[in-house]
């Protein structure tokens, strides 16, 4: 298929849908541009590590390396068209919907030059321009605000596909059955992505959910759950599923994936879940060097070319985490603007102590 | 004449027709017409495109209408009251009212949240309360409290015009009861400022602030006790946020002795918060006594009829409250309480 060759992908299982094959066609500069894609977000999420564990990043801070091939395999089928949102685990999706380690992690450090001007923090970053709806802190909360995107793309009349992410956490969680039920109902065009990294929080999926069937726990919703380790699966799988979406309805899709990071930077990932289990899963089913192979057993790649370009990221994300440490904090203004939409009067700490004052003089 | 229900109808009318981005959801807002006849006729009109039933789900669809606004649609959602909006009060605090200033500016969210609110007529402790101070607590959130058919026709399309989230309040009991209207409170045009309140009456002995219908029993009050003499300004808020502390420091000013008057509870309630308002300005120098509190009663509401006429406040209530207000002074209220 135009001079691309095909790869095996494990098989997907899908619930009251057909399956997409278990292969996908590509190419040595579509692979080396997932390989860079992934390997950017991993250093990023390194060094947010390193910025966290240097007092650098305040509060939480929820790591993603280990899932990149989720993010980068939606995202070589989504556009800006297509509405994403997801919860605090967020900062890869900042990444691929058209902002830069730079400002991601000048985010993180609460500088102005952040992607939400210091104001969000880890868990809340946003690209309206681009169709990216943050960034959500309330668990669950992101399915019912994806639901209402679709019922707007299908208000409008668009042939997109909203998406929206939880966790295995998130969904047990009452809204998440309450959204799919109006998806259904109403054939939003929308996709319900569960990343089943195996734990919310520091609780397996196992101990929290009754099946651990996510795909077709809800049994009025067809489902597709497939490798989400394998940027070529999650490809395949969403390519499927999109067309299915736009054209039938909502789809809930599982991402067989793992988090090699504790929860948040508090937890170590380690009472709950062995080393062995951790380093098992890197050694056999880590998405970036699943690219590594593939790359190299077909020759379009060299381990000393690749880490050339790993060199390179590293250099580029070294210099946006230097940066983030020294980038201006937020003028103290901006700590009354953007409450409402115009300008209006706020109070601040002690009366008068705002740009603005509260109360009128009689 | 038009009653507070007619008003709020031929509001959303005339919003939906205006712009197509507006549409109507909640639950029985199509077929059945709304449980309380506000969206009658909207779905033979617009189509169920743009006024959706919704299942009972107040989670999922309050923030649906949420996601919808980011998008950039206009959704005005019902609750069927504001006691259900509980079930979705995460959509409306954390994602609503925060995601605006969490974007710096970049995320939008112009929904507005209406329903009736406040006390109700033998419903019980589930059905009957007012969350004006609950909603009025939020940054991110307008929250407007109308009275009568004027209000409820110039407030509710302000609100659906409004580029924020706006929390609508109404009260089922004044839905049925019929108010006087101009011409130009008909006019497709007409809306009202946020954030203004209006003197109903006007007065120099003291100053009586209400919203909803609390306003209602504070007119009452104010003709009963003109019949003794007593001239009472009586201010319907509109707006709980942003609060008009402008016009209520004015009257008080003039007047020199201040009652508030809600259906909330009396803890952190609206007239708390009107009460420490007026301490941390200069309008405490114009206190002449001490400031009346009427406030629902700090309990749940109660099903029996006499109890629950006991649990909020009526006209008499307010009458008490104006001639306590004037029967004291500042000094005389220190010598006979400390």
């Amino acid at each position: 298929v135009d001079g691309k060759t095909r790869f095996d992908v494990r098989p997907f299982d899908p619930f009251l849908i057909d399956s997409p094959m278990p292969y996908a066609y590509s190419d040595q500069n579509e692979l080396l541009e997932y390989f860079r894609i992934m390997y950017r977000m991993r250093r990023m999420e390194i060094a947010a590590d390193n910025l966290y564990k240097g007092q650098q990043i305040r509060g939480f801070c929820h790591l993603y390396d280990g899932q990149e091939a989720v993010a980068v395999g939606m995202d070589a089928i989504l556009t800006f068209d297509d509405p994403l949102i997801t919860a605090y685990r967020n900062h890869c999706q900042m990444l691929s919907r058209g902002s830069n380690v730079k400002e991601i992690l000048a985010e993180l450090t609460g500088r102005y030059a952040g992607v939400s001007k210091g104001k969000g923090g880890s868990m809340h970053m946003y690209n309206r321009k681009n169709n990216y709806y943050g960034g959500n802190g309330i668990v669950g909360a992101q399915v019912p605000l994806g639901a209402g995107l679709a019922f707007a793309l299908k208000y409008e009349k668009k042939a997109n596909v909203a998406v929206t992410m939880f966790g295995d956490g998130a969904a047990n969680q009452g809204q998440i059955a309450e959204a799919i039920n109006m998806a259904v109902i109403w054939k939003l065009p929308i996709l319900f992505v569960c990343e089943n990294n195996q734990y919310g929080m520091g609780t397996s999926a196992l101990r929290a959910s009754a099946t651990q069937d996510f795909y077709k726990r809800e049994n009025y919703i067809p489902g597709l759950k497939m490798d989400g380790m394998d940027v070529l699966a999650v490809r395949e799988g969403v390519k499927f599923a999109k067309e299915y979406a736009v054209k039938n309805g909502p789809l809930y899709i599982e991402m067989d994936t793992y988090r090699y990071h504790g929860h948040s930077m508090s937890d170590p990932g380690v009472t709950y879940r062995s080393k062995d289990e951790i380093n098992d899963i890197k050694k056999s089913r880590d998405p970036i060097d699943r690219v590594k192979e593939r790359l190299i057993e077909k020759s379009w790649s060299t381990a000393e070319d690749l880490k050339a370009i790993e060199k390179e990221i590293k250099i580029e994300v070294d210099e946006a985490a230097a940066f983030s440490k020294i980038a201006d904090a937020p003028p103290v203004e901006t700590l009354y603007h953007h409450i409402y939409q115009e300008e209006s009067p706020i109070r601040g700490t002690l009366l008068n102590n705002g740009t603005r004052v509260g109360f009128p003089s009689t | 004449m038009m009653t507070g229900r007619d008003a709020l109808n031929s509001a959303l009318d005339e919003e939906l027709a205006r712009d197509s981005r507006v549409f109507v959801l909640g639950e029985e807002v199509a077929s059945y017409e709304g449980a309380y006849k506000v969206t009658k006729g909207l779905l033979k009109k617009y189509g169920e495109d743009r006024v959706v039933d919704t299942p009972i789900t107040e989670a999922g669809f309050s923030g649906l209408a949420t996601g919808a606004a980011f998008y950039g649609l206009r959704p005005v959602c019902e609750f069927m009251t504001f006691n259900f909006a509980m079930q979705g009060i995460d959509q409306i605090v954390n994602s609503a009212a925060k995601t605006l200033y969490m974007s710096s500016g970049d995320i939008k969210c112009p929904v507005v949240f209406r329903g009736p609110n406040g006390a109700s007529a033998g419903v019980g402790a589930q059905h009957s309360q007012c969350f004006a101070a609950w909603y009025g607590s939020v940054p991110g959130l307008k929250v407007i409290t109308p009275y009568d058919a004027e209000d409820n026709r110039g407030l509710l399309k302000a609100a659906i015009r409004d580029n924020n989230p706006v929390i609508f309040l109404e009260n089922e009991i004044m839905y049925g009861k019929t108010f006087e209207v101009d011409d130009a409170v008909l006019d497709p045009e007409f809306t009202l400022p946020i954030g203004k309140a209006k003197i109903m009456r006007e007065g120099k002995d003291a100053t009586v602030v209400g919203y909803a219908r609390s306003v209602d029993s504070s007119l009452i009050a104010a003709e009963e006790l003109a019949k003794e003499g007593i001239s009472v300004e009586v201010i319907n808020l509109r707006t709980i946020r942003p609060m008009d502390y402008e016009t209520i420091f004015n009257s008080l000013k003039k007047t020199g002795r201040l009652i508030t008057v809600e259906e909330g509870w009396p803890q952190s309630g609206i007239g708390a918060e009107i009460g420490a308002a007026v301490l941390e300005s200069e309008a405490m120098f114009y206190l002449d006594a001490p400031l009346v509190r009427v406030t629902g009663a700090d309990l749940p509401t109660p099903y029996a009829k006499n109890l629950e006429d006991l649990a909020f406040p009526q006209a008499q209530d307010i009458v008490q409250g104006v001639q306590n207000a004037l029967g004291q002074t500042i000094a005389s209220a220190a010598a006979t309480t400390v």
